[in-house]
């Protein structure tokens, strides 16, 4: 009976949707930058160092989504710098998101310890504390697992629709969008592919340092040392097993952080029969089966990878 | 702008190109020296001298390189046909799983035999960690960048397991670490009362012999015409899923190779701070080489130098061991960017 | 007055000049004909007039007015709308979506897709120009992807309308209507640049023709003045006839198709089906057709890259039973691809080694089956380059600096070398200019008088009529029975092409 409790309890729930807040951020920024035919793959780094500088910005004494800000700021930034290598100069967008990755999170990691020479314990800061909505935060179960979470958690939910229209519903998602089918087309109707492109990854690299900057100032309230863990390859996988669409990524955040909620309550339930570090391998797992599933019946953007040059092929 | 290909390559831009950029990227590493404070050139000197000044720190550098080498052939090999196994961690850890497993006695044999053996198991079990991931490549078309990358959370977790459990040395006092190698499974030294053993000699064997590969064979020719345009290499009989294979075993091998030089060499036993992401450094040190797998040897030295040096630079001044990492991500993407100039001209009009 | 000036426009590439100090004038209400072989710089004269590239000297001017060089977008708020010669849509988006794009403002946060859907509707009224707007693009045809790009372009306003090579992909039933349609469109005012290479559109449409040769304006004429023979003077300016081929007996079956098929991916539809054709020594069988009717699948399948879900595949009197591009190969199969770059080569390698691709696994046996010979290999590419006259500045050059002409050539020399028994030649002159277009053939007809059978891919009907001697159409992956060329004609292909089979007489 404990297995029923764990699902109908608000904990779990409100759990599940701490832990698909960052990888909303993460997967929708991952998908408009491959939306636009860039791969980024710096997204691991991104999310370290918006982790690093959110939480940075308000241990210097700066405010809680003046962070949010500069952390955008800052993933934006390391975008820039990804879309001149690979839209502008036409770089493997493999090889410099890897370079993008070591390079945000070394220099994570070096500003860190610059700023924070002596100190053993990661210091603490006052993080985003959960909102009190009036009425429903008080009720019963729904109150806990739905109503009692920081507004970082909701701009999380708000982004999907926010996305969704954006995407389909203006001119600036159509031709974000063409970016990634079809660069020529939109070259041939008088807009420019290089412009739009890098748009699209400064943009998308500043919602993945937002995802990052979550996990230091809503979900905990310090800096640790390998924090990211490999959240930000996670959203890489989600992005495909979300085919590129931004509801079946919401869906695909949410299956994940339910089962990574569950794996760790599990864990106690299971009361150390299986060993834990079992229960910490099914996010992981869960993610490569995922991609398996979806494999089958995969439509990525036709102009992924491929880079443009004005005057290509017209 | 507008970016042109050369008619003819200069050979002297090749050579000179990956210099001006690492240049570059220590110029751009001296602002962040100059915020903390330090004294720039005295700190590089630090460095250079922590990395190559003695007798003593060469080695060190040397052994460090000996890992590097072999994840950056990995990588070198994987990456020139565009197969982008970036699990060269995890199949590190496979490899040094199998040294631990057949190497702590479950088999003696005599060291001239004891030694090569470890390095074909070690092969075996990096090539074996990279199975799952060519196989759902070439047969579901699956990502294989988010399957080796997540995998080798799965391994050290694995590792982790095993570390705390069946493979727990009962000897080691509660930490979490495994049984030594035998006696007759050690590296020998190759420079007398250092660290540096026989590994770093068979890194050098295996890029001379990957280089030979690629250049002087039927395989090499396959790789290198699969990664380069798989249509044409398709078109003209060669079969991709077998080289996509034969190309995943190649990298798992030798990333696995690394396992062997550190629980069999540098450490002597496996523990779960084995590799401090000597997997992740080899993709560096082979963008650094432009994929060339002698130009790896280099790189791999010149990123241990930078490791090593480093460290005993925070020691001599007050910079963060980080500044490495910022060091190496700077050269990896300003060689990348020079290497484009290589190739091309840029108009500006 | 007039309407569009190009002025004195040169543009370099290296040490290729595509455009040498070209002038152009177009009036209100005139169609121009801009004419000229592959590679003459049509292309990239037009590129310029749109932006796409920036000329290293000389001007347009648009009602007098200059554009901004570099701008695309300036150049269709001028007036100006191109359809391309390949098209510049996304196969995964609708016909309003594409015709949307770059249509309002990129900053709006609201799209007017009922207003554009009603303005579609009432251009596609109004110009005879049909077709769904919420289709996908991957399910039109042809022809009607290029009705969605004329619609962009009058979508947009425009009043100088330029065609790449229009009727490359058209069959000639299409290819009429469309010359019917543009006449309606200058007399509704419009301006028309027309390119092209075949010189009956031009002498059907144009009110002037002004001619490329060598990136060089060679000379400007009155249509009514002009001629086939004047023209192609003017083109190519030298005396090049392409060969053409003798009569020949030719000898037992090569090759034997019988009722294959391939489905497609949806297993709904055959890309080819009920296929049969024979291909016989010193013989060139020729398949026509408008483009995306299977010719690609019957490619792949003849080179060994697809596999057939039903028939008979015979070769020299023998069952094949699974593709296999290595085992074709070496049963004697040579095979030109549609697409040099694509599949042809591989350009980041060398010449040499290029040349070398399909040899590769004949290596001596004390080289372990695994070393590569080097010397050897050396020694014949340089002969074949010698032999096929591949222009290069060494053998050691990456093959993607080769120009077409000498990247055919090294796809010619790597096929023929091997003295193939049958031999698919999936269009190969795309692209050329007469010279190399002149070699290629005398080169397919050389291997034809050595004994092989030829199947030649083409939706060249000029080609098919001077080297083919039988020769089938493809259409919605049927075959047609075979022709004797020197039977049939023009116009009756031409119906088969376009889905009329009971031409077949």
């Amino acid at each position: 009976m404990d297995w029923v409790e764990l699902f109908i309890s608000a904990g779990f729930w409100a759990a599940t949707l701490r832990i698909a807040a960052p990888l909303i951020f993460g997967t929708i920024g991952e998908l408009i930058c491959e939306r636009a035919g860039v791969l980024n793959l710096g997204i691991e780094g991104i999310m370290t160092m918006g982790a690093m500088a959110g939480w940075m910005w308000v241990f210097q004494g700066g405010s809680l989504w003046g962070a949010v800000l500069f952390a955008a700021m800052v993933g934006g930034m390391f975008g820039l710098l990804h879309a001149i290598l690979t839209v502008h100069l036409g770089l493997s967008q493999h090889v410099s998101g890897i370079g993008i990755t070591l390079l945000a999170s070394s220099l994570s990691y070096f500003l860190f310890r610059m700023l924070l020479p002596n100190t053993t314990t990661p210091p603490k800061i006052t993080s985003f504390q959960p909102l009190d909505i009036p009425f429903l935060s008080d009720l019963r179960f729904f109150g806990e697992a739905f109503f009692s979470h920081t507004a970082l958690t909701y701009l999380a939910l708000a982004i999907i629709p926010i996305a969704i229209y954006l995407l389909y519903r203006t001119p600036i998602g159509l031709a974000t969008r063409m970016a990634g089918e079809n660069p020529v087309a939109l070259e041939a109707q008088g807009i420019n592919v290089l412009m739009i492109r890098t748009g699209a990854v400064i943009v998308g690299s500043a919602m993945m340092a937002i995802g990052g900057a979550y996990i230091t100032i809503s979900a905990f309230d310090a800096f640790f040392f390998d924090m990211i863990n490999g959240r930000g390859w996670i959203c890489i996988a989600l992005v495909i097993f979300a085919s590129w669409k931004p509801g079946r990524a919401l869906f695909g955040a949410l299956l994940f952080a339910g089962l990574d909620a569950f794996q760790v309550r599990a864990q106690q339930l299971a009361g150390g029969d299986i060993p834990y570090q079992f229960f910490l391998m099914l996010p992981y797992l869960l993610s490569i089966g995922a991609m398996i599933i979806i494999s089958k019946r995969m439509q990525y953007p036709q102009a992924l990878l491929v880079p443009f040059r004005r005057g290509d092929r017209i | 702008m507008q970016i042109e290909p050369r008619e003819n390559i200069s050979p002297w831009r090749v050579i000179f190109a990956p210099i001006a950029a690492i240049i570059i990227a220590f110029i751009l590493c001296a602002f962040l020296i100059a915020w903390t404070g330090e004294p720039i050139l005295e700190s590089y000197g630090y460095l250079f001298k922590g990395a190559f000044g003695s007798r003593f720190a060469l080695s060190e550098t040397l052994n460090r390189a000996t890992p590097l080498i072999f994840t950056g052939l990995a990588a070198a090999v994987a990456f020139r046909a565009k197969f982008w196994n970036i699990g060269a961690e995890g199949q590190l850890y496979f490899g040094a799983l199998a040294a631990t497993i057949l190497g702590t006695g479950a088999i003696t044999l005599p060291p001239l035999l004891m030694i090569p053996f470890l390095f074909v198991a070690g092969a075996v079990a990096g090539g074996l960690a990279l199975l799952g991931p060519v196989f759902l490549k070439t047969t579901l078309k699956v990502d294989e960048v988010v399957t080796t990358l997540l995998l080798n959370f799965v391994i050290l977790l694995f590792v982790n397991f095993l570390l705390e459990g069946p493979l727990k040395d009962p000897m080691s006092l509660g930490w979490p670490q495994a049984a030594s190698i035998i006696d007759e499974g050690v590296l020998p030294e190759l420079m007398a009362r250092t660290r540096l053993h026989i590994g770093f000699a068979i890194a050098l064997g295996a890029s001379i012999f990957i280089w030979a590969l690629m250049r002087y064979t039927i395989w090499g020719y396959e790789i290198r015409a699969v990664g380069a345009n798989p249509n044409a290499a398709k078109f003209s009989g060669i079969s991709i899923n077998k080289t996509v294979f034969l190309v995943a075993m190649l990298s798992g091998g030798l990333a696995g190779m690394a396992g062997i030089t550190e629980t069999a060499g540098t450490k002597g036993y496996l523990t779960l701070d084995l590799s401090p992401g000597f997997g992740y450094s080899g993709i560096a040190v082979a963008m650094l080489a432009n994929l060339n797998p002698l130009g790896v040897v280099i790189s791999a030295v010149f990123l241990a130098g930078i490791y090593v040096g480093a460290d005993s630079m925070s020691r001599a001044v007050n910079i963060p061991t980080y500044i490495a990492d910022v060091l190496v991500a700077l050269s990896v993407l300003s060689v990348l960017v020079s290497l484009l100039f290589v190739q091309f001209r840029v108009r500006w009009r | 007055m007039a309407n569009l000036k190009i002025s004195n426009v040169t543009k370099k590439f290296g040490p290729l000049t595509a455009n040498d100090n070209v002038s152009l004038e177009v009036s209100e209400g005139e169609v121009v004909a801009l004419l000229g072989e592959n590679g003459a710089g049509k292309t990239t004269l037009m590129n310029i007039l749109f932006g796409h590239y920036v000329a290293d000297e000389g001007e347009v001017e648009i009602d007098g007015i200059k554009l901004p060089a570099g701008s695309t977008d300036a150049a269709i708020r001028a007036g100006l709308g191109m359809v391309h010669q390949h098209f510049t849509l996304a196969e995964n988006m609708s016909v309003l979506e594409n015709i949307m794009l770059g249509t309002e403002s990129l900053w709006s946060l609201k799209s007017t897709v009922a207003r554009s859907r009603r303005k579609l509707e009432n251009l596609s009224n109004e110009y005879n120009l049909h077709v769904d707007p919420d289709a996908g693009i991957s399910e039109l045809s042809v022809g009607e992807r290029q009705r969605v790009e004329i619609l962009k372009v009058l979508y947009r306003g425009a009043r100088i309308l330029i065609l790449d090579e229009p009727t490359a992909v058209l069959t000639p039933a299409e290819t009429d209507q469309l010359l019917a349609n543009l006449k309606m469109m200058v007399a509704k005012g419009m301006s028309i640049i027309f390119i092209s290479h075949k010189l009956h559109e031009v002498l059907a449409i144009s009110d002037r023709v002004t001619v490329l040769r060598h990136g060089a304006m060679v000379g400007e004429i009155e249509t009514r003045n002009a001629d086939k023979a004047i023209l192609a003077e003017m083109m190519v300016g030298r005396k090049v006839t392409r060969p053409k081929a003798e009569v020949m007996e030719p000898g037992s079956i090569v090759l034997e198709l019988e009722n294959i098929n391939v489905a497609g991916k949806d297993k709904a539809t055959d890309l080819l089906s009920n296929v049969s054709l024979n291909i016989r020594e010193s013989e060139i069988v020729a398949i026509a057709g408008v483009a995306g009717n299977g010719q690609r699948e019957l490619a792949e399948l003849l080179s060994g890259l697809r596999p057939w879900d039903s028939g008979e595949f015979k070769y020299r009197g023998e069952v094949v039973s699974k593709a296999d591009a290595n085992e074709f190969l070496k049963m004697g199969f040579g095979r030109i691809p549609e697409d040099r770059h694509h599949t042809g080569t591989v350009g980041e390698m060398s010449v040499w080694e290029n040349l070398l691709s399909e040899n590769l696994r004949k290596s001596p046996f004390w080289k372990f089956g695994t070393l590569i010979d080097f010397s050897a290999h050396r020694k014949k590419a340089a002969e074949l380059i010698e032999q096929f006259d591949i222009r290069c500045s060494s053998m050691d050059t990456p093959a993607r600096l080769l120009s077409g002409g000498n990247m055919q050539k090294l796809i010619l020399a790597r096929t023929l070398t091997a003295d193939p028994k049958f031999v698919l030649a999936n269009q190969p002159v795309r692209g050329l200019d007469e010279g190399a277009i002149a070699f290629v053939h005398e080169q397919l007809l050389a291997a034809r008088t050595n004994g092989a059978g030829i199947l030649l891919i083409s939706e060249d009907l000029d080609e098919i009529f001077s080297i083919a001697d039988r020769v089938g159409v493809i259409y919605h992956g049927h075959i047609s029975q075979l022709l004797n060329v020197r039977k049939t004609d023009i116009q009756q292909i031409g119906a088969m092409m376009g889905g009329d089979m009971k031409a077949v007489a």
